[in-house]
């Protein structure tokens, strides 16, 4: 059974159709553009020995993240991965935060319990991922149970790469959400390698979004670079499961820009692909579009630009002056207490 | 407290149908916990009362169940999940460990979940059926291990669990269900963890042990007192956090004390007490301290075999002779 592959966005009445006006678009670019300079300058303090650890980007991927973030609604959750800090940026998160929890300073999300990406600010409805991939997806199909249970309406986005799609977890929580129709949504970013292994290694099927059908819901191939297609499908399905239709596969197709982790200089990937790919950024892919269609001026591209620019260097300073974790603090919170309990979520 | 004699069985099934009577936010999920009622009748009775979206037949999924249960307690549930034997529990070592377990610590968010855990041998189960693996996840920071051994405590235990805001599993000795029973509080009452229970009081030796191990050194202490040797048994009720202060009372008090498991010995959590007697009670010792566990095999089928896999009265007996005589 062929899926249904996502049509690109056109044009600025499209846009406005689907939910945006021309203020959200430049907030997406600019959400767009912050998460790549987030990671941009986290490799350079990576470089500087400023960051312990490994160091994980989402190059190519922005679009997709900043995509399915600003599909979701206010009380949505999910549970992004390492290739979605676009999610995070979207969501709210403030750079400098990132940056605490990449230096692993008391301020970032996990107080540096964790590091790199494993983070999310439960106040903006994102929990935190782990190294088993894709653990979090059926972490986020209870997620949808909860709120079938309740009988909220709310969303919950569950991410997964194209390697993790192989692991039981994805399997059993995409079958239990197609069993309850549970109000989820699950986003695949392939993005063609997990680590050195090409897709071709990882699966048999034209389309992981073919996997849909067996589990009896819907599947979409989206281009991943291009942030409108993303959003808009993103949106239909969020509502599609909002309102009780089930949930939806949406397949994200891009190419990892760089290595699995900054270690990791790619030298499997053919040189011909990242040029081709590197011409579909999905940055400048939607900057092109906004001048076209939107009609963006140098004015606000210079000013979103030096916007972030500016954003970005506070952050990183104030990163900087974060306390570092005292280790007496070492075995705080391995139980919770149940006064923690008492927090708007658990509400 | 007015009570009533019910079995192990009744009272965990008594004790969690009146935590969802009072907690809304309190659900059942597994497998066949629904319509049957659970492999061993547990939730017999629920779906009438509670309705289907609060008694959740699962798919053959023991991942999808304990990391669904997770995603719903940070979404403020307080899921209890029913593993059909604990056995199973292996399906979903990741979700308990690799997520339930460090969420807390590493994002800050609880997750308030319980994982009924019928477990333990005595019925020709064969492998796959009758393990006690409370050790390997009483080795794991973050989960709390309970292991009631009497219906008192098998309720009030329960509704601890289900208060904790951490993950909690909760093993249910399924030798205990009908064989066992006892007076039961009729109205709600939590029983705290961490906190032993003197079963026979004793002081000349003392006998450490949870679950239904607890009745095989009873037996075996009975024995021992017509012998003139009057043995105390103390039942921890929890592993994590377990009661080092009366573990070591006793031993200071008996000067010599046995570590009695179901579970195989070699690092089952008879070893940790056993190093904590050694590290912390060593001069108060009059004698080495005893293990008596299943030896490091799986746990065979034919009754033959199970029987001598499993702890015996006259084993314990007899090491108790020893120990005395030391």
């Amino acid at each position: 059974m062929a899926v249904r592959e996502a049509e690109p966005v056109e044009t600025l009445q499209e846009v406005k159709e689907a939910g945006l006006d021309r203020e959200d678009l430049l907030s997406m670019y600019r959400n767009m553009l912050t998460t790549r300079a987030i990671e941009e300058r986290g490799h350079i303090l990576y470089k500087q020995g400023k960051i312990p650890g490994s160091f994980y980007t989402g190059r190519g991927n922005e679009g997709s993240a900043v995509g399915v973030g600003t599909a979701m609604g206010p009380n949505d959750v999910g549970t992004p991965l390492q290739r979605d800090m676009g999610v995070h940026v979207t969501r709210g998160i403030e750079p400098w935060r990132v940056f605490a929890q990449y230096m692993g300073r008391v301020d970032g999300p996990t107080k540096g319990r964790d590091g790199n990406v494993h983070m999310g600010d439960a106040r903006m409805g994102l929990h935190t991922m782990v190294s088993h991939l894709p653990a979090m997806l059926p972490v986020a199909v209870g997620m949808a149970l909860a709120f079938r249970i309740r009988d909220e309406k709310r969303v919950a986005v569950a991410w997964c790469g194209e390697g993790a799609a192989a692991r039981g977890d994805a399997h059993e929580g995409m079958n239990l959400a197609g069993v309850r129709r549970l109000p989820v949504v699950f986003v695949i970013d392939n993005n063609q390698w997990a680590y050195s292994t090409p897709a071709h290694l990882e699966y048999a099927v034209d389309h992981l979004a073919d996997r849909a059908a067996a589990y009896g819901f819907e599947g979409v191939v989206v281009d991943g670079t291009d942030v409108l297609a993303v959003y808009r499908e993103a949106k239909r399905a969020i509502e599609k499961a909002r309102e009780g239709g089930g949930p939806t596969l949406i397949e994200s197709v891009t190419l990892r820009m760089e290595g699995h982790a900054v270690h990791d200089d790619a030298f499997y990937v053919p040189k011909e692909l990242f040029e081709e790919w590197a011409r579909r950024d999905p940055i400048e892919r939607f900057r092109g579009w906004l001048r076209d269609n939107a009609s963006m001026s140098d004015e606000e591209e210079d000013e979103i630009t030096s916007g972030v620019k500016r954003l970005l260097s506070a952050a990183i300073q104030r990163a900087e002056e974060s306390p570092v974790p005292d280790p007496a603090t070492l075995l705080d919170g391995v139980f919770a207490t149940p006064e923690e309990l008492e927090t708007p979520h658990h509400k | 407290m007015a009570t009533q004699e019910k079995t192990y069985l009744q009272a965990i099934s008594d004790g969690l149908r009146q935590e969802m009577r009072r907690d809304q936010r309190v659900f059942c999920l597994g497998e066949d916990v629904g319509v049957y009622g659970g492999a061993f009748k547990v939730t017999q009775g629920f779906q009438e009362e509670f309705g289907a979206s609060r008694v959740l037949d699962m798919p053959l999924s023991e991942t999808a169940i304990v990391a669904g249960a997770t995603g719903a307690a940070l979404m403020g549930m307080r899921p209890v999940a029913e593993m059909q034997f604990a056995d199973f529990v292996s399906c979903a070592w990741d979700h308990l460990v690799t997520v339930a377990a460090k969420q807390r610590y590493r994002a800050g968010t609880p997750v308030p979940i319980v994982l009924r855990l019928p477990s333990g041998g005595g019925f020709s189960g064969g492998p796959f059926h009758s393990q006690n693996p409370e050790s390997s996840f009483a080795h794991i920071p973050g989960l709390k291990v309970v292991c009631p051994a009497t219906p008192e405590d098998a309720k009030g235990l329960l509704a601890t669990s289900i208060e904790d805001p951490n993950p909690v599993l909760y093993f249910e000795h399924k030798h205990l269900y009908r064989r066992i029973k006892g007076p039961v509080p009729e109205e709600r009452y939590a029983t705290p963890f961490g906190k032993a229970r003197v079963h026979r009081e004793g002081d000349d030796l003392t006998v450490i042990t949870w679950g239904a191990m607890v009745y095989t050194a009873d037996e075996a202490a009975a024995k021992l007192a017509d012998e003139g040797v009057e043995v105390e048994v103390l039942d921890l009720r929890t592993l994590i956090p377990w009661d080092r202060e009366a573990v070591l009372e006793s031993v200071a008090r008996c000067s010599k004390a046995l570590v009695l498991h179901e579970d195989t010995k070699t690092g089952g959590f008879g070893a940790e007490i056993a190093a904590t007697i050694a590290e912390e009670a060593f001069e108060q010792l009059d004698a080495p301290v005893r293990r008596i566990a299943a030896p490091d095999s799986p746990v065979p089928f034919a009754p033959s075999l199970e029987k001598a896999f499993i702890p015996q009265v006259d084993d314990v007996a007899a090491a108790l002779r020893e120990l005395a005589a030391y």
